[in-house]
């Protein structure tokens, strides 16, 4: 059975000898793979993807990209005789009069929801495990690409029907674009072909939509994925890892049963929900007038953050030239563009950033448990608590509404906790992180309590420990010291050149208050306790 | 000495026992209670009046209205500091706030909150009552039920000028929104044709008035018409998550897609070939 069949040899020589396969397959196809649950958070996004792909495609097939009238005349009642757009006349023949057409477009919808919610859980998974680190910064920079393009992708997607609740983000938009100083009447002029509405921003948006974006998209997606496969996965500290090697299951066939089936895992919850769970019903919000506004219009989950920045901002602009000339509205241009701006910069810069700090340019292969640097941790929580207070006040009318609080005491509340908020989940954060270390210290220098207590012949109680099991203890043992910048002065009392600088002295501080390790794992006195736990559990058995 | 100090300090002893600051409480609250319930006026004499059926309507009304409602709207209907006149608020008005519960308010609060009836509110008596208010200055009176029946509306005109008039606070399916200093737009499901009707003519509370002239009672209809065939639909894509938009969308996204596609990764890699 050495040889293989003629008819499966003569093709694979074939293409052997043509595309160099068979070396290329052999060397890839054996590729490891790391094995942790956190690791398959970035294939929700890259499978909601392929969904909205191809959701989206049996979309194009009815859905008219047009803003002329038409008097709707299809299958829902309610509507019957109303004039609206051809948009969405036509998202509405999707819904109630193609088969199959509402549950695809619900699929569309909730796959867009969760592609995003995919990245963001993938993108905090390698923050705090500081897998952004040397060599991954520039897919780490890719990744932050492919966050904003996915927010632009779904604002366009959004408007697309033409609702009236899609009208309003669609009004809020241009609200944004207005308010940029100077070129911002200009830009709307472009953007929408005349006034606001126009007849042309559905059309534009849609070439936006199903063209432009999801291409680029599409080609990051890949330089992400191809990346990742040159570079190795990163891997959790733990027996028999180390920076050199990649200890997991090889792609084929471990890994890649593993992918297909949550592949159908996130398939099968999108198609859940799509049936269940009714999403976007355009129907009830009727057609797009710019007259017309409903209580509870709200973006979609991850526009939620700006929604809430746009609600907490106070009433403040500025007339330059009276307000004939140059007025500039920071009610609408500092909530539009701060948040996303902090939170998208410093993403992107954070890598970097840490390096400068740390001084710390040594490749890592090995991802950081999130406890063991408690700082970045906590910086990620603090901007976790800065984005989350933004979102949950993005529904302060519904929070009022349904939890019977006032809408201003909402917007206090958010108002304060924007500031505060960061700065109490930094310090929770911060001290968990060292309890932690402490607890990993703890058992790695006396074992791990057995709950058997023994009498010493002298007459002292002790409780038995036993040593902490390989895996455990080697996963324990996988934390890295943060190195800190040489800032210390020479005999002579002089700082190193870079220290000397007022940035340097704050480098240095910086660089200091982020390394340093207050919590060794080894302890002077540990290795009696363990020694006495072992010696005592080879007696109680 | 030794015997009356001892009586004495038996007194001393139980007056100071830890109990005996609840039970004077308790005594305290009993002979109040009784006091005022002895003292009060008693609440049926009228209730009696109306079943007896001696009295015309607005004289029925009268009375009704001097035991459920004069405390806040003053004994001639002319208002007080905790409640507004109601010369001129109009029959409908009444039929509105009472049927629904809203009056007689439980408490001032910022808005009353629809409730359930309590025993005196029967149609009979809102008709006396609504006889007495109308008979002080006239106003709005109520809708016969053709001009509030849904089949003789048309919903998609009602539904124009729904999303025109009345979404902006109660939300484009009627879920209700929030408004400010503790008001709200209530939801519109357990408002019955007339009551919305009623609501639209006499603006109670929040709400403006959207007399005759600004919508006709046809267009009313219309929108009757609109708000009952919308609420009472099946909704075909699955749970309507409350049909508030996208924030229950988001929170089902997150809530449900994403924990159930964590709990997925974390039995797929917990399924491992174990090494020798």
């Amino acid at each position: 059975m050495d040889t293989p069949p003629k008819a499966i040899a003569g093709v694979s020589t074939f293409l052997d000898d043509r595309l160099g396969a068979g070396s290329f397959l052999k060397r890839n196809l054996r590729k490891m793979f790391p094995d942790h649950w956190s690791f398959l958070l970035g294939e929700i996004a890259l499978y909601s993807f392929v969904i909205l792909l191809l959701t989206g495609t049996f979309l194009t097939f009815w859905f008219k990209p047009t803003m002329g009238e038409v008097v709707y005349n299809g299958a829902y009642e309610p509507l019957k005789g109303v004039m609206m757009s051809e948009a969405y006349a036509s998202a509405l023949h999707i819904s109630f009069d193609v088969r199959g057409g509402l549950l695809i477009r619900q699929i569309h919808h909730w796959a867009a929801l969760l592609f995003v919610a995919g990245m963001v859980v993938h993108m905090l998974r390698v923050f705090f495990t500081g897998a952004y680190r040397k060599p991954r910064e520039l897919n780490w920079l890719i990744g932050i690409l492919l966050l904003s393009l996915a927010l632009f992708e779904g604002l366009t997607g959004y408007s697309l029907p033409d609702d009236l609740l899609s009208g309003a983000g669609l009004r809020i938009t241009q609200g944004v674009i207005l308010s940029i100083p100077l070129i911002g009447t200009y830009i709307q002029f472009f953007l929408f072909g005349g006034e606001y509405p126009g007849e042309d921003i559905i059309s534009r948006f849609f070439t936006l939509h199903i063209l432009l974006i999801p291409g680029i998209l599409l080609a990051l997606i890949t330089a992400h994925m191809i990346l990742m496969w040159v570079q190795k996965h990163t891997q959790m500290p733990g027996k028999g890892r180390t920076e050199k090697n990649v200890v997991g299951a090889p792609f084929y066939p471990a890994f890649m049963a593993k992918a297909g089936a949550y592949f159908l895992f996130t398939f099968g919850v999108l198609a859940l929900l799509g049936t269940f769970a009714q999403i976007n019903p355009i129907w009830l919000f009727g057609p797009y007038t710019p007259a017309d506004i409903s209580a509870g219009s709200q973006p979609d989950w991850y526009m939620g953050f700006l929604e809430g920045s746009l609600r907490l901002m106070p009433a403040w602009e500025i007339n330059l030239f009276g307000t004939s000339g140059g007025t500039v509205p920071l009610s609408v241009l500092i909530p539009a563009l701060v948040p996303l701006g902090l939170i998208m910069t410093g993403l992107a810069l954070y890598p970097f950033l840490e390096q400068w700090v740390t001084g710390d340019r040594r490749e890592h292969h090995v991802a950081d448990r999130p406890r063991n640097n408690p700082h970045r941790t906590s910086i990620g929580i603090s901007a976790m608590t800065f984005y989350g207070v933004l979102w949950l006040l993005g529904a302060n009318d519904e929070i009022s509404a349904n939890f019977h609080i006032g809408l201003y005491e909402t917007t206090m509340f958010g108002r304060v906790a924007v500031f505060l908020g960061p700065a109490i989940a930094y310090f929770v954060t911060y001290r968990i992180c060292l309890g932690l270390q402490r607890k990993d210290a703890e058992i790695v220098s006396h074992g791990v309590e057995s709950g058997v207590i023994k009498r010493m012949p002298n007459g002292e109680y002790i409780e038995v420990h036993t040593p902490p099991a390989d895996d455990i203890l080697a996963h324990m043992r996988g934390k890295k010291e943060i190195p800190v910048i040489e800032s210390a002065a020479d005999r002579e009392g002089i700082p190193p050149k870079g220290a000397r600088s007022l940035i340097g002295r704050l480098r240095a501080k910086m660089s200091k208050a982020y390394g340093t390790d207050r919590v060794p794992l080894e302890e002077e006195h540990g290795e009696e306790h363990v020694a006495v736990g072992a010696g005592e559990r080879k007696e109680v058995h | 000495m030794i015997g009356t100090g001892r009586s004495v300090k038996s007194i001393t002893a139980r007056r100071r026992h830890p109990l005996a600051r609840f039970a004077v409480v308790a005594l305290a609250l009993g002979l109040l209670g009784g006091g005022y319930a002895l003292a009060a006026p008693n609440g049926s004499t009228a209730d009696a009046a109306v079943a007896s059926g001696k009295a015309d309507d607005v004289a029925k009304g009268k009375d009704l209205f001097v035991a459920h409602c004069a405390s806040c709207h003053g004994l001639n209907a002319e208002g007080t500091k905790s409640g507004p006149t109601l010369v001129g608020v109009g029959a409908a008005a009444v039929d509105f706030q009472v049927s629904s519960g809203r009056m007689p308010a439980a408490d001032p609060g910022a808005q009353a909150p629809r409730k359930p009836l309590d025993e005196w509110v029967t149609p009979e008596a809102i008709d006396q009552l609504a006889a007495y208010v109308q008979s002080l200055g006239g106003g709005p009176t109520r809708p016969s039920a053709e001009q509030v029946d849904p089949a003789k509306g048309d919903p998609a005109k009602g539904g124009e000028l729904f999303r025109a008039n009345c979404i902006q606070c109660h939300n484009f399916v009627g879920a209700g929104g929030a408004l400010t200093y503790g008001k709200y737009a209530p939801s519109l499901n357990e408002a019955s044709p007339t009551q919305i009707y009623e609501a639209m003519a006499t603006g109670p509370q929040a709400m403006p008035v959207f007399n005759d002239s600004t919508i006709t009672p046809a267009q009313k209809r219309d929108m009757i018409a609109y708000i009952t065939s919308v609420r009472g639909q099946v909704d075909p894509g699955g749970s309507g998550l409350g049909r508030i938009g996208p924030v229950t969308e988001g929170l089902v996204a997150w809530v449900v897609g994403i924990s159930l596609l964590v709990l997925a990764a974390i039995w797929i890699t917990a399924k491992k070939r174990q090494a020798h």
